[in-house]
């Protein structure tokens, strides 16, 4: 106040210097333009990214999927009226950035399933594809990293998670793809793929999205704080040692069963076989050779 | 063929020799150790080397056991632990070594006798028939159980009575289910309290514009987390009680388009438009086969697989059997919403959840 107020003290308290108002006048207007410069054209810029990105996504789409999911995402039926590729009018970015993240999109050839392969799209055009198919309608966004990452998580309540999260494994996701997670068959050829080793985000999308002919979880189904344990109790999975033992896939008994019956029983039959037969016989007499 | 009945014809005119005389056995060949004092000595090194190498195995046990951790090196040695690998390991050689020896040893240098056993026909001679019989009622006729009723009533009395011990402990098996298998405790919600669905593991209710078409939710009865509420004594969903009331009332839930739905009928013969919300349907997870619980749902189809023997069952068409040796489809909960929006049961199953059994009733759907 000193500076602005010189004669404060002095003539008048209420009596300002001849410049303190240009001064705060200046100051004002200072900070209007730089406020406007921090916010106002920044908006503009990620619009424009945005809409960059969606035209690059439409140019991509209409090279790589419109041939099966339809120029405008609105799917392809065949002849027989069975659907071609299915609409992706409201699957959301999430599905985009799955199917085509774990390399399912674009398929190969189709068929009962849609097996994870090598990823064909970089990082880059996978946002812009995802972008696309979510401009197209409704449907969910990618997830942000902290509603699949425990960092930052203490080990206590990454312990609790853990076991919270195999409850809800073994109560939703278990009749599919086995109790560790080790994938099993479904009808009329398809089946329910390994989810070990399997990208946290990428998880968290699955069970959002239901990828191929796996049901939705979602956010009213098990909520995002449920997702997150079971994906803790997937990674947990992931780290826990197997104590000394083949796990023979961890398919349950079936994989168990089969060594143990062919494998096992088969090397004792082996041996029993040696024990009782013929040795080597000699065409020698035995007192030609005491001779 | 004609050179064949030449033969025959001629065999006719020939003189006919008596049967062929018995060879007798072949002469006993002798094993390369027998005869030769090389081989033998190799034999004898060759199952001294076996034992050694028991030994050898059998001191990698010891240094193991003495010398690698049981604790952290569980990722040692592909994953299995160094330790418990290298014990188990060199114990097993160890042991298999000496077996090996010992029937090496068997096999090149232990006595090489040749044992012939003759056939003989299974009847014993009549002598010995007729000496066993003598035996049997001579000791009939000594035990005196023909002139002695009391001690023969007695032991019968006593063999009989042994029965029941076996039907005692048979009884223990029951009681009767009585009218059980026809209830599940989704019944036992009031007018006023309804049975919530509540999320399995999670235990919180669902309120039905949360679901999204897609959606699977595998569900069980309020009452067994919260039984207060429904004037349940809390002794009833605990311990063996819970497992009961879990695997006759697990339920899944699905919510699907509400034009896939093709509602069949009730018991009664009505409509079952009435018993979805939205096109949130709610079946028994119980298999009707053998009673495994099922949720393995293809959601493009709404067919539900079950895992022990394939039975496939169509959940938008009232959950009839599609594929599989199930003989029935798949009970339905006839679901609402209370007053707050939270999935309700209406009722009780109108049907027995679970496999068949002699007494129960099947209705067209």
């Amino acid at each position: 106040m000193r500076l602005l107020n010189r004669s404060a003290g002095r003539l008048s308290r209420h009596r300002r210097g001849p410049i303190a108002g240009l001064l705060v006048l200046v100051c004002g207007l200072l900070l209007t333009g730089g406020l406007y410069a921090a916010f106002a054209p920044a908006q503009a810029d990620t619009d424009q990214d945005e809409a960059a990105l969606i035209k690059e996504g439409r140019e991509l789409f209409l090279v790589g999927c419109a041939f099966c999911h339809g120029q405008n995402g609105e799917g392809v039926l065949t002849q027989g009226g069975s659907q071609y590729g299915p609409p992706l009018t409201d699957v959301g970015a999430a599905a985009v950035d799955f199917q085509v993240g774990t390399g399912r999109m674009p398929m190969a050839q189709p068929g009962a399933q849609a097996p994870r392969k090598e990823v064909v799209y970089s990082e880059e055009e996978i946002a812009a594809l995802s972008a696309y198919v979510g401009s197209l309608g409704t449907g969910p966004a990618i997830p942000d990293k902290e509603l699949y990452s425990t960092e930052g998580m203490s080990e206590k309540e990454i312990e609790e998670l853990v076991v919270r999260g195999g409850q809800i494994f073994l109560a939703n996701c278990t009749a599919c793809h086995n109790f560790e997670g080790s994938g099993g068959a479904m009808p009329r050829g398809g089946y329910a793929p390994k989810i070990r080793g399997v990208d946290s985000k990428h998880i968290y999308e699955a069970m959002l999205t239901g990828p191929q002919s796996m049901d939705t979880f979602s956010d009213g189904n098990i909520p995002p704080e449920d997702k997150k344990a079971v994906i803790a109790y997937l990674n947990e999975l992931d780290e826990a040692p197997s104590y000394s033992g083949f796990t023979l896939g961890s398919l349950g008994p079936v994989s168990e069963g089969i060594i143990a019956w062919v494998g096992g029983i088969g090397v004792l039959v082996g041996f029993a076989v040696w024990i009782a037969a013929h040795t080597t016989r000699s065409s020698k007499k035995k007192d030609e050779a005491a001779a | 063929m004609t050179d064949a009945h030449d033969n025959h014809s001629d065999a006719g005119g020939v003189e006919l020799v008596g049967p062929i005389p018995d060879p007798g056995l072949p002469e006993h060949q002798w094993r390369p150790t027998d005869v030769d004092a090389h081989q033998e000595k190799r034999a004898e090194r060759q199952v001294a080397a076996l034992f050694g190498l028991s030994a050898l195995a059998t001191i990698g046990f010891l240094v193991a056991y003495f010398t690698l951790d049981i604790g952290d090196d569980w990722h040692l040695i592909g994953g299995f632990g160094a330790s418990t690998m290298a014990l188990g390991l060199f114990l097993g050689l160890a042991l298999m070594f000496i077996g090996i020896g010992v029937i090496h040893w068997a096999r090149k240098l232990m006595a090489d006798h040749e044992l012939v056993e003759m056939r003989h026909p299974a009847r014993s001679a009549d002598e010995d028939r007729d000496v066993a019989v003598q035996a049997i009622n001579d000791g009939l006729a000594e035990s005196g159980i023909g002139r002695r009723p009391l001690i023969r009533n007695s032991l019968l009395g006593a063999v009989g009575l042994l029965g029941l011990p076996a039907v005692v402990v048979l009884r223990d098996l029951g009681p009767l289910p009585g009218d059980k298998l026809y209830h599940t405790i989704w019944g036992k919600g009031t007018k006023d309290k309804p049975m919530r669905i509540v999320r399995d593991g999670i235990w919180t209710p669902i309120l039905a514009s949360d679901l999204e078409i897609g959606d699977l939710v595998n569900c069980q009865p309020d009452a067994l987390h919260n039984p207060e509420r429904y004037d349940i004594d809390p002794s009833e969903v605990e311990g063996v009680n819970l497992q009961i009331h879990k695997s006759k009332a697990s339920l899944i839930l699905l919510r699907m388009n509400p034009d896939d739905i093709k509602p069949g009928k009730d018991s009664q013969g009505n409509s079952r438009e009435n018993w979805s919300v939205d096109g949130i349907v709610a079946y028994s997870k119980i298999c009707t086969h053998v009673g495994c619980p099922i949720s393995l749902n293809e959601r493009t189809t709404h067919h539900l697989l079950c895992p022990c023997h394939q039975s496939t069952f169509d959940l938008a068409d009232s959950g009839k059997v599609v594929f599989g040796p199930a003989g029935r489809p798949l009970p339905q909960l006839p679901i609402t919403v209370d007053d707050e929006g939270y999935l309700v049961a209406q009722s009780d199953f109108d049907e027995p959840v679970g496999p068949s059994f002699w007494e129960r009733d099947y209705y067209e759907r």
